[in-house]
């Protein structure tokens, strides 16, 4: 069933403290400081969390993650995977890092009868995911804003509007703070 | 080859040796060797972590005040535990005094993450490995409704729900989708319970899967946002404002009613749904009493809910306190975070290396640099090791020790600990689990009795939320709103050098992080956490750890189907994310198996 006005989630997953697996939380900080979107749509740090994010999919009707996949290709590129295409079930091979989880989110949500209607994965390819307590590596980082444009034209195909922000985010509604926003993160490496 | 450990274990590993790598449905990755004798029982083990990284190199250098939203970004199940001792190692070190409001929420929130992890834990975790789902195709809704009428008054029990449920199950498996289900053993031998009791246990997987979300409102509430939770050195981030209206802001009237109900209906399903189930398996199961390993020799819990604020002493702990060692109920051991000679981490049988490895090294002293070396009896080769050499390193878990003993911690050595001190509200519902299944006080040193502690615990842990949330609230008509102590927020107000040290039990055990302060920075920072005590590799001494000790003597009806073993490992909760993710290489498989 389509809803009218769908309720959306814009959600990031990842271990920011593994280098490139930290993608999708930073895609999502980064969609969340460059865009303010309207009441149905909710942007969502999920973390490692995997199971506990089905109660998130039960409140909304359509999913959008960001999340770093290995489909073995140049580091950095993305890969945009639609619906029926974000397997439920495995067969395919390494589809996300948090593949166990999410999958497993996926037929829980399945299970509970809240499966999204739609569904869109902005993936990707890492270059390294062992670099403990490392940065997001210089090819990933780059392709941080064609996600973004990615995101937004999903979305819009949705029928959402985004809109970028008048205003610098303030402090207190970044999605990541206490050190761990992606500048603070990252600052003594660079 | 025969041999006997200093604690009590005799090793076999002349037969022959069974691999399962992963051990699945865990957080992190894990993998364990047995040898099985001609019977098929288990006569040596070999546990092993196969990644570990240590929170303390990111951690050098930071603010110590943020050093929690670190440490919640571990992994994705003890966020807040991790929070919550970070805290208080903090805390400890400069000599921050915390508001008795900030106890009573801190430990509304400790507390919710116990029930909620347990809950989330056996019903998603842990309970296929009791439960055939396929098996619950065939069971009769009624007979089912009856079952469940028998157990418990919980509403949902009518033949019409089952029926239903039953339906649904039937459609998502015959379209290939087992989903969730995925790894199991369907129509194993070890399977014990009928096709009613089956179904009546999927369908409370489904409803704790939809109930959960309603405990982790709490979190939302006085963490300000869940997943990732909001901490503060110096007491809770949220206000409280009795009179404030709307959304935003302090925690109002409203919000305390919200979590108030809540809080009922948790104590409700803990009582009516999760125990009776607990123990309704249990009884088609009570035969089946292995896996009790280190639980019946020597256990260790810190305690936590500390009943007075800032006030971390065994009295004023409600959590138990304590070590037993070699079966000896009636003595209990103190534990002293700080001194150097009781907590120590060994790394003989571990891939790291320390200047000298005859010794164990204390937690604020600790040393974390790798050293991957296999022994020379290992097989394959580094990249991909086909048997491991458990007389040499072959772990990336380092071995804590109390006092040189290896210690068992979790649900089961609290219980073990609160019933050895005597007290009602752990001894006695205890002995009435146990008396109810027709079983001597013995039986509770088992995977089972593992797995009972963990749902007798959650029945108290989700009550002590309604002592604390009781508690504040007559604080708050007391007029005290205080929620934080912000005297020592600024750095310049700190010695140059001090240390800390912050402790915890996490749903699966005892936790602690040690830090050290040097200039407003962190200069060292140690966690020992719980898997870590369970799933230590062999010491200096020989000793097994407590994953190793609790496979042992185990009978297996097919090795190449090692439920057995997956059954008591899950009842440990292990959680070896603490600094690692899965990477499957094939998604979701099955726990590959090796005999040789």
């Amino acid at each position: 069933m389509v809803s009218d006005t769908p309720r959306v989630l814009v959600l990031g997953i990842g271990n920011i403290l593994w280098a490139d697996e930290g993608f999708g939380v930073r895609a999502v900080e980064e969609f969340h400081r460059r865009f303010r979107v309207p009441e149905t749509v909710t942007v969502l740090d999920g973390g490692t969390q995997g199971l506990y994010l089905v109660n998130f999919l039960q409140e909304h009707d359509r999913l959008l993650v960001f999340d770093a996949i290995d489909y073995g290709l140049a580091p950095g590129t993305l890969k945009i995977v639609r619906d029926e295409e974000v397997p439920k079930f495995t067969g395919a091979k390494k589809m996300s890092l948090h593949q166990t989880g999410f999958q497993e989110v996926l037929s829980a949500a399945d299970l509970l009868a809240a499966y999204p209607e739609a569904l869109a994965l902005v993936g990707c390819q890492p270059l390294d995911l062992e670099d403990w307590g490392g940065p997001l590596t210089d090819p990933v980082r780059a392709a941080l804003d064609a996600a973004l444009d990615h995101a937004v034209d999903i979305l819009a195909g949705w029928g959402i509007t985004v809109m970028a922000r008048e205003h610098p985010i303030a402090d207190e509604d970044r999605l990541l703070a206490d050190d761990i926003d992606f500048v603070s993160y990252e600052r003594r490496i660079a | 080859m025969g041999l006997q450990t200093p604690n009590g274990f005799n090793l076999d590993n002349s037969g022959k040796r069974i691999v399962v790598d992963p051990v699945t449905r865990i957080e992190g990755h894990m993998r364990v060797e047995v040898n099985v004798d001609e019977n098929n029982v288990i006569r040596n083990a070999v546990s092993t972590g196969t990644m570990w990284r240590g929170i303390e190199v990111i951690l050098r250098g930071r603010d110590p005040r943020d050093a929690w939203a670190f440490t919640e970004r571990i992994c994705g199940v003890c966020t807040g535990t991790h929070a919550l001792t970070s805290v208080r190692a903090v805390e400890n070190a400069l000599d921050i005094k915390i508001p008795e409001n900030a106890n009573s929420i801190r430990n509304i929130m400790q507390l919710c993450l116990q029930v909620h992890d347990h809950v989330v834990h056996f019903y998603h975790l842990h309970a296929l490995d009791w439960v055939d789902v396929v098996s619950a195709l065939s069971a009769d809704p009624k007979a089912t409704s009856q079952l469940a009428q028998s157990i418990s008054s919980w509403p949902l029990s009518s033949p019409g729900y089952f029926k239903d449920l039953q339906t649904r199950l039937k459609k998502f498996v015959e379209s290939g989708q087992l989903g969730p289900f995925k790894n199991g053993y369907w129509g194993h031998a070890a399977y014990k319970l009928p096709p009613e009791a089956n179904l009546m246990a999927v369908a409370h997987y489904l409803e704790a899967l939809d109930f959960q979300k309603e405990m982790v409102k709490i979190h939302t509430i006085y963490g300000g946002k869940n997943p990732h939770p909001n901490w503060l050195v110096g007491g809770v981030p949220c206000a409280i404002n009795v009179d404030g209206v709307g959304a935003v802001g302090a925690i109002n009237m409203e919000r305390l009613n919200l979590i108030s109900s809540i809080i009922d209906r948790t104590i409700e399903f803990c009582e009516m749904v999760y125990l009776p189930d607990v123990a309704a398996i249990g009884s088609f199961y009570k035969d089946w009493l292995y896996g009790g390993g280190l639980s019946g020799k020597s256990v260790m819990a810190y305690g936590d809910v500390p009943e007075h604020a800032n006030d971390y002493s065994p009295a004023s702990l409600k959590m138990p306190h304590g070590v037993i060692l070699n079966g000896n109920l009636k003595e209990i051991y103190p534990v002293d975070h700080k001194d150097p000679n009781q907590i120590q981490e060994f790394v003989t049988h571990s891939w790291y290396k320390y200047p000298d490895e005859t010794k164990g090294l204390h937690p604020w002293d600790g040393i974390t640099e790798p050293n991957y070396v296999l022994g020379p009896k290992s097989k394959g080769t580094r990249t991909n090791i086909e048997a491991l050499d458990e007389e040499a390193k072959y772990s990336w878990i380092k071995s804590p020790r109390w006092k040189g003993n290896a210690v068992e911690v979790g649900p089961l050595a609290r219980y073990i600990v609160g019933y050895a001190q005597n007290k009602a509200e752990f001894k006695d519902p205890t002995e009435k689990f146990l008396k109810d299944l027709g079983v001597p006080v013995t039986a509770l040193f088992s995977t089972l009795g593992r797995t009972a502690a963990r749902a007798l615990e959650a029945v108290w842990a989700a009550r002590e939320m309604r002592y604390f949330q009781d508690k504040l609230m007559t604080s708050i008509k007391n007029g005290d709103s205080a929620t934080a102590n912000t005297e020592k927020w600024k750095p310049e107000t700190w010695p140059k050098e001090v240390k800390g040290v912050g402790f915890t039990e996490a749903p699966r055990g005892a936790l602690a992080h040690w830090i050290k302060i040097k200039d407003g920075k962190i200069d060292n920072y140690q966690a020992v956490v719980p898997t870590t005590w369970n799933g230590s590799p062999r010491d200096r001494q020989g000793n097994i750890g407590a994953f190793e000790a609790s496979l042992m003597d185990t009978p297996m009806a097919d090795p190449n189907q090692p439920l057995e073993i997956l059954r008591t490992l899950h009842s440990f909760d292990p959680c070896l994310a603490c600094s690692t993710h899965v990477m499957a290489e094939d998604g979701q498989e099955m726990a590959k198996v090796t005999v040789r």
